[in-house]
């Protein structure tokens, strides 16, 4: 498909689409005006969608320095009374929290949707955490998609719910709902073209204090009014088409509630097992619908509570049956039914309703004793960093470093942070000791230079730092703090797959924007060690953190090339290997670990086509064993 | 379960993987059947074991069960025995035997042919193919994946026609590479049928 027919495309088309695709379908038919985002998986490929499209579909489109930032564009825009989209990964919430914590109390007039995408199993985040909680601690609808059609159609529907009610509506997806691919049927488009009051430069602000400024006063009101808001909408859960009975059987004994990608494996296992349950599916599942969960648990003796992450209809509908005073027994994760943690497939749900209901007979495959084996045996094959990589010179050149001032790597803690480098945490690097969040590497800095006597060594990436670290590099340098922060600066948002960054001459529309230096940046905060250097130079690398790490202050080293995988950068030819002059000393494998050299049959080979043309392999063999290709 | 088929798609990340799988889905939904497909982005495509599920019938969740795929189709030897939770043996295992050494160096790569010996004595239906060796007389090592789309089409139980595979092929690649990956889908087909 050409991502234009997701502009171009008119109702009743049928396109395959990835969910986080039909998302910007339904931004494209509700008519938005403005869309912001800092890229996340499992939400990226939304941005980088739009970004492509964005102003075919008359969208304003911005890469934000971060969350909070995209919260805060999309809520003035929504004040403005323009439709306006935002989202981010789950971990994308808190970051987003402060502000995001007040628009449900100011409210809003054009529709403001918030795309949160859970990660359940952690495929790509450093926690399990379920956005559905932050719906309760706001007080803002959740609509919990599980198909691509949904996620198209009820990203579409938050924009109307949210100019019903002016409230901001999230809709939750997780991994499975946004990286599924399924059949999308196309709806109408709404206008918002130029000539039209939607376009995104026709927005005005109405002055409202008393509505827009929570000062004491006011937020006391405004309190009022979103519970008000809140009791009304739950009239409208009670009867949302999105929270629909599946039937399955006449008999009244046993019933599911389930939502998002768990409805999907709930569903086939109820489906293909031929069990008598019917089950209650909940799209719609915040303000909870009370009314319509106790209809629905009201004959039935037991019920299956099935929910990705935390236990939270489980605990509503708990909540029903005490309030109502009715005899059902729930069989959820509270009860050990199903697991608190990691994502579910139709396995786990089978398993849990199997040992409730015992309707299958374990048929575990028996493999021979030497298929066994080779199921033990076989190698690995965890994410690393990429052939020409420059983190991985950085790498090797901080512990060729710390071994010059006779120090060993284990004397240092490294604090990392979130990107492509916290792969650092490998051997042979084991430059990963300590993560928290986006940015914390430069706080976490501070705070083990003063507690311990260590070295310290941060790392942080460019978008990273534009994210959330300078402010911690201001207090780092006010506090007086000892520590090394390295930025890898690789010119790009390299995780999330390429997105632009401030540090770049492009901003998220594709076009020239001016670019932030952090080498100012970093002097603007008052560093007064500030050192620019190329990382395939081995041995700049090495002599600026020898220098670096002999300073009591806070020494910047910002590490600038591309990242390999930037579109159309010319590579250079692969390096060659000399046999005659290898000593068999292994370093080229065993120290710098590029997945373009490894030893087969006892004898170095390189792997041209993945090999880049680094060269800081040639600098590390101390033979003349490897030479650059011509 | 008729109408039902589940291809378990699974390598390393860079081998046109998910493009695959999204040819399979479109043609299927030309043909008018139900599909759903789920897929792994982020940190896990730097060179790690990446997979793809592709469920055709009226499925809703995207994820094949244990011992539920139709097909397990390995674009590497190896991941071929990481690919095994979800086979019966039922199962067509249709794989690339040119190996792909991981970094990792925990282990040492075991024989292929070892590994092919080892699967036959378990299933009935194992269908090695040097992928990579059709796709180099194609045009490109980059044809591998056309090499095994083709070989997919092959299964007697496959619900799609071959050519419609082919059209959602024209539809999603570029038109330049469209002769040689009409010849990387005819030898992969042909490596099975043949």
């Amino acid at each position: 498909m050409n991502l234009k027919e997701l502009v171009t495309g008119v109702a009743g088309d049928k396109q395959f689409l990835l969910g986080n695709e039909a998302a910007v379908r339904g931004v494209i038919e509700a008519g938005v005006s403005i869309a912001a985002t800092y890229p996340g998986t499992p939400s990226s490929e939304i941005g980088n969608v739009l970004s492509v499209l964005a102003k075919d579909a008359n969208i304003y489109f911005e890469f934000s320095t971060n969350e909070k930032v995209a919260m805060e564009v999309a809520a003035t825009a929504a004040a403005s009374g323009l439709r306006s989209f935002t989202f981010m990964k789950h971990v994308g919430m808190n970051v987003a929290a402060d502000s995001f914590m007040t628009t449900a109390y100011s409210g809003v007039n054009g529709g403001m949707v918030i795309l949160s995408a859970d990660d359940p199993s952690l495929f790509s985040s450093q926690n399990e955490q379920d956005t559905r909680n932050y719906a309760r601690i706001s007080n803002v609808p959740v609509l919990e998609p599980s198909n691509c059609q949904e996620v198209k159609d009820m990203v579409k529907y938050a924009f109307d719910l949210s100019e019903q009610f002016n409230l901001p509506v999230i809709v939750r997806t997780t991994t499975r709902v946004s990286h599924m691919r399924g059949v999308v049927e196309f709806g109408d488009v709404n206008d918002n073209s130029s000539n039209n009051e939607n376009h995104w430069k026709r927005g005005h602000f109405k002055k409202d204090p008393s509505k827009y400024v929570p000062v004491p006063a006011f937020a006391g009101e405004m309190h009022v009014r979103l519970w008000d808001k809140i009791h009304k909408m739950e009239e409208l859960t009670n009867k949302s088409e999105y929270n629909a009975e599946i039937d399955f059987t006449d008999e009244k004994k046993y019933g599911l509630i389930a939502s998002s990608s768990a409805y999907n494996y709930a569903h086939d296992v109820v489906k293909f097992n031929d069990l008598d349950i019917n089950i209650l599916k909940l799209g719609f599942s915040y303000p909870f619908p009370q009314d319509k969960v106790a209809e629905f648990l009201k004959d039935l003796d037991e019920v299956f509570i099935v929910e990705e992450v935390d236990p939270i209809i489980e605990r509503d509908t708990l909540a029903v049956i005490g309030a109502k005073n009715l005899n059902v027994t729930v069989h959820g994760k509270l009860d050990g039914t199903f697991p608190l943690y990691h994502e579910f497939n139709s396995d786990v749900v089978g398993e849990g309703l199997n040992n409730v209901l015992n309707f299958s007979e374990d048929e575990t495959m028996k493999f021979s004793s030497s298929l066994e084996q080779l199921k033990e045996d076989i190698p690995s094959r965890a994410p690393v960093l990429c052939a020409g990589c420059p983190h991985r010179a950085m790498y090797y050149g901080i512990n060729k470093a710390i071994e010059e001032l006779g120090l060993k790597t284990s004397d240092v803690i490294f604090a990392s942070d979130i990107g492509c480098y916290t792969l650092g945490i490998n051997p042979p690097y084991n430059c990963a000791d300590y993560l928290l969040s986006m940015g914390s590497s430069v706080g976490d800095g501070c705070g083990f230079s003063v507690s311990t006597d260590q070295k310290v060594a941060s790392f942080i990436g460019d978008s990273t730092f534009f994210h959330s670290g300078i402010s911690p590099l201001i207090n780092a340098v006010h506090n007086k703090h000892n520590f090394v922060l390295t930025v890898l600066d690789n010119r790009i948002t390299a995780m999330t797959g390429g997105q632009p960054n401030p540090g770049i001459p492009i901003d998220g529309m594709g076009d020239e924007a001016p670019e932030v230096s952090i080498r100012k940046v970093a002097a603007a905060c008052g560093c007064d060690y500030v050192r620019v250097i190329n990382p395939f130079n081995l041995e700049q690398v090495v002599k600026t953190y020898v220098e670096a790490f002999q300073r009591d202050d806070t020494a910047v080293i910002v590490s600038k090339a591309p990242c390999t995988l930037i579109k159309g950068l010319t590579k250079k030819p692969p390096v060659n290997f000399v046999e005659g002059n290898c000593n068999n000393c292994d370093k080229c494998v065993s120290e710098l670990a590029c997945p373009a050299i490894s030893k087969i049959g006892g004898k170095i080979t390189i792997d041209k086509a993945q090999c880049d043309g680094c060269n800081v392999c040639i600098q590390v063999c101390k033979y003349g064993a490897l030479e650059a290709g011509r | 379960m008729d109408n039902h088929y589940s291809i378990y798609i699974c390598g390393v990340g860079g081998q046109g993987i998910i493009k695959t799988s999204t040819i399979i889905g479109e043609a299927a939904m030309n043909q008018g059947l139900d599909v759903v497909m789920s897929e792994i982005h982020g940190m896990s495509q730097r060179g790690g074991s990446v997979s793809t599920e592709l469920k055709i019938g009226g499925f809703n969740s995207s994820i094949i069960p244990n011992r539920g795929a139709d097909m397990l189709l390995a674009f590497e030897p190896i991941e071929t025995i990481r690919g095994l939770d979800k086979v019966n043996a039922e199962t067509k295992i249709v794989y690339n035997t040119h190996p792909i050494i991981p970094s990792s160096t925990d282990k040492p790569y075991p024989s292929v042919d070892g590994i092919t010996r080892i699967l036959k004595e378990n299933f009935k239906y194992v269908l090695p193919i040097n992928g990579t060796e059709l796709a180099i007389e194609a045009g490109s090592v980059l044809a591998l994946n056309m090499v095994l789309l083709g070989a997919v089409t092959a299964d007697d139980n496959f619900p799609l026609s071959k050519e419609s595979v082919i059209d959602a092929m024209k539809n999603n690649l570029k038109p330049k590479f469209h002769e040689m990956n009409l010849k990387a889908i005819e030898s992969g087909y042909n490596s099975i049928k043949g």
